[in-house]
């Protein structure tokens, strides 16, 4: 994968994630004000497609958008360079998008 | 009437002429050497009016003859006398010593992120191969056989180019950029800055092996916006604002600078 399609891959996946890391903020807030315990917040996203997809498309938003973040700065920080690097950053990508998905399975799986 | 050798230096350097008899003495520190070498400390004479590279070439006649700078023109257009000077790139012979006093001792340095062929100059070569690395020659479609082509100044995309063409390739944002300091292979801000102007002129048809420089492992990605290359040119361009318009087109934008 060329630098321009890496770019053009975090700079969308910022996107994405902007407003989403607002509103899982926003969550957070919400379900600690209310003082939902955790068995209301799983009645709540159990079941329900609309949380399913919105935190299944923030896994992978992150998970794409992290590791090139992390390769630029390992690039201009360390020595590391190459395809070792490239393919440690796939890895990585594949692990935040693996335990991500078990997250959101958790969550929103009866 | 022949002239010794004084009187000719003293006629082709008016500022010697000027002097007074005691004059107050500005203490100078001039790196010396390559890469390795020591700060040497100078005593010049202080004048009402005078630039970093009066100070250097007075030092070169009068004092150390083996003193090795680079000049041409003395009036801001060619770009050769760029040095570090009190920490910070300039332009030497548009800088004058009342400027830079206040920050400290005068200290006068190479430029940074080049390799030092001898005391204040540097080799520019490096800098030079990135513009070609980033494309930064123009390649048109049209012969001389062909009328020239007719761009309206006030086109979005030609006003845009307008605002980045004044360079003089002078090295100072290439000298302030953080990156380039950090990572030698980035191509800089004068070379992308080069670039888009070129990128956003519609006579030029080289954009294909440009982007395989701007859009590469050493291109406009590298950027971080810190903006030094701005604040630091000495002809008031903004290499930054290029970069992000390069940014921008890669998004499939129009690219139109500003922004990060």
């Amino acid at each position: 994968m060329n630098e321009l399609t890496l770019f053009r891959l975090q700079r969308f996946s910022a996107a994405l994630l902007a407003p989403m890391v607002l509103i899982h903020l926003g969550l957070i807030l919400f379900a600690m004000r209310q003082g939902l315990s955790a068995e209301a917040i799983l009645d709540r996203t159990q079941g329900s497609i609309f949380w399913a997809l919105f935190y299944g498309l923030f896994v992978v938003a992150a998970a794409v958008h992290a590791p090139i973040g992390l390769r630029s700065v390992l690039r201009e920080m360390t020595p590391w360079h190459g395809r070792s690097l490239d393919l440690a950053m796939v890895l990585f990508g594949f692990l935040l998008f693996i335990l991500g998905l078990r997250a959101v399975i958790g969550v929103v799986v009866p | 009437m022949k002239l010794g050798r004084q009187e000719v230096q003293d006629q082709t350097n008016c500022e010697l002429a000027e002097v007074p008899e005691n004059p107050e003495m500005l203490d100078v520190r001039v790196w010396r050497g390559t890469q390795q070498g020591e700060w040497q400390h100078f005593s010049v004479p202080k004048r009402d009016n005078q630039t970093i590279l009066d100070v250097v070439t007075w030092i070169q006649r009068h004092i150390d003859p083996g003193l090795s700078y680079r000049f041409a023109c003395r009036v801001g257009m060619c770009g050769s006398c760029a040095m570090t000077v009190t920490g910070r790139p300039r332009w030497t012979c548009r800088t004058h010593v009342a400027q830079v006093l206040s920050e400290g001792v005068l200290e006068i340095g190479p430029l940074r992120n080049l390799p030092v062929i001898k005391d204040l100059a540097v080799d520019m070569a490096p800098f030079f191969e990135k513009w070609r690395d980033a494309g930064g020659h123009f390649e048109g479609a049209k012969t001389r056989h062909d009328p020239p082509a007719q761009v309206s100044p006030n086109s979005a995309n030609r006003e845009e180019a307008d605002l980045g063409i004044e360079c003089i390739n002078c090295g100072v944002c290439n000298a302030a950029c953080e990156v380039v300091r950090w990572n030698g292979r980035y191509l800089g801000p004068a070379a992308l800055n080069r670039a888009w102007t070129l990128e956003v002129d519609e006579r030029d048809q080289s954009t294909e092996t440009r982007h395989q420089g701007i859009w590469g492992e050493a291109g406009a990605f590298n950027c971080h916006s810190h903006g030094n290359c701005t604040v630091h040119c000495p002809v008031g361009l903004d290499p930054a604002r290029s970069i992000a318009g390069l940014k921008r087109r890669a998004l499939g934008r129009s690219g139109k600078g500003g922004g990060t």
